[in-house]
């Protein structure tokens, strides 16, 4: 990667980059096949975190125990990923480093907090979401690194989830993706913990700030989440473009946060009352 | 975890593997080992197609939408036109040609013929492959299974509820049961 430089583009799963090519849209000098890499595909823990290997493919991660077990959210995201076939090829480095701001992985480790570990020649280094994407197609790569991890901190036992998506088919590329969790104090069951991400709503994955401090320390209730939604539609700055107005995507913002929060809540209670929480 | 990304580096050991720039693929397609030298640039399709002259897979929109490309790649249902042909050596890949077993149809190819599950046959390669890899995992799906794992196959003539009918089918033969298709 060093050689080549901004000639050089490395090839993961090939889901996104080969229509690219296909369609004349990139015409790199050099593709760098990394399908050889069998070290960079594997998903395990290591002291509180998930770790997942960027070659890993999406289809693997979606259906492993652990992390369906440990992340919850992210499984489910996958599932809405592109098509089964290309789930099978894709991978989650591939999708990360593409960077489409309407993906779900890239929404889901937003949401997740997830750290992104990135290697070349001079060293390694790690960065969160807000630090790896900076707009559309675009992330702070430099030509000679290399996405080789991402890490991700475990899911809380008694943490409500949920990860939905507005799209014209099963499938299609997200209009409005959410992903968020809901964890509640032991004691006063109010809401301790809330985290929201937003898919398709802006050139990155986009977190309302002020719909989840509005969340912070009050009894979680349908109007307190009609309420969230309420705000980060005002919040999100979506654009208009072939597949939906600027307006329905802040409409849609708000009736999808405020869906999400009452599925995550869903989830909470199932856990309190069968006692895995 | 799951299948390994990639098979064993037969070729590279044996004479040569450039030939003006173009390199050596050797593969297994449908169970005999075939090889070629190829352009680095050269969609597995297109190999496929114009130089195994396999042209059963069919090519539709180029960029992974269509799935009329499918092909079974290393044992997983992949789309041939998102793969180079170079990427495929040393793989194993079984294409529409070789589903039937001495000449008799598969299961599920006498599915979609029994029950009108193709119009113009354009997607039928693709679709065949897909619902053979979702029997194979899930021997009785549900309609909306079905929809789901095939929603990555378009029909431009429309067949759809052919397509789901005779896999449905399908999948009374494979199962035991066979569902009631009225």
């Amino acid at each position: 990667m060093d050689a080549y430089g901004d000639d050089g583009k490395i090839l993961a799963g090939g889901q996104s980059l080969v229509p690219l090519l296909n369609m004349r849209l990139a015409r790199p000098a050099q593709l760098i096949d990394m399908n050889m890499c069998d070290e960079l595909a594997y998903a395990r823990e290591t002291d509180g975190y998930l770790a997942i290997g960027a070659m890993t493919r999406q289809r693997d991660v979606e259906i492993s125990p652990l992390v369906i077990q440990s992340c919850p959210v992210l499984s489910e995201a996958l599932h809405r990923v592109g098509y089964l076939q290309t789930r099978y090829r894709g991978t989650i480095g591939g999708s990360l480093a593409h960077a489409d701001p309407s993906a779900e992985i890239p929404t889901a480790l937003t949401c997740l907090e997830g750290t992104l570990k990135v290697t070349s020649a001079r060293g390694e280094r790690l960065c969160t979401a807000k630090e790896f994407f900076l707009s559309y197609l675009t992330t702070s790569l430099e030509p000679d690194e290399l996405l080789v991890e991402v890490l991700i901190p475990k899911s809380d036992m008694r943490e409500g989830w949920a990860f939905l998506e507005l799209s014209r088919r099963h499938s299609d590329f997200a209009i409005v993706g959410v992903a968020c969790t809901l964890s509640l104090g032991e004691s006063d069951g109010k809401i301790k913990r809330a985290r929201i991400s937003l898919g398709g709503v802006g050139p990155i994955p986009f977190c309302p700030e002020q719909a989840v401090s509005c969340l912070l320390g009050e009894k979680p209730s349908d109007l307190l989440f009609r309420e969230a939604g309420r705000i980060a539609s005002e919040e999100a700055e979506p654009d208009s473009d072939y597949h939906a107005s600027a307006e329905y995507r802040r409409e849609m913002v708000g009736v999808l946060v405020r869906r999400g929060l009452e599925k995550a809540m869903m989830r909470v209670k199932e856990k309190l009352s069968d006692g895995t929480a | 975890m799951g299948q390994p990304n990639s098979p064993k580096k037969e070729s590279a050991q044996s004479g040569k593997t450039e030939r003006q720039g173009s390199r050596l693929v050797r593969l297994k397609v449908n169970g005999r080992v075939r090889e070629g030298y190829v352009e680095p640039r050269k969609l597995l399709v297109d190999f496929i197609r114009e130089d195994l002259e396999l042209t059963g897979t069919h090519i539709g929109c180029e960029h992974g939408s269509c799935g009329a490309c499918t092909v079974f790649f290393n044992g997983r249902p992949l789309r041939s036109c998102l793969l180079l042909a170079v990427q495929a050596d040393g793989a194993e890949i079984v294409t529409i040609e070789g589903i039937a077993k001495d000449g008799e149809l598969n299961p599920i190819q006498a599915a979609f013929s029994e029950h009108h599950g193709l119009q113009c046959g354009f997607c039928t390669p693709g679709m065949i492959i897909s619902a053979m890899d979702l029997l194979a995992q899930n021997p009785n799906p549900t309609e909306t299974e079905i929809r789901e794992a095939m929603s990555g196959h378009l029909c431009r003539c429309t067949g759809y509820e052919g397509i789901l009918r005779s896999i449905l089918a399908a999948a009374g033969r494979f199962g035991g049961e066979r569902e009631s298709v009225t």
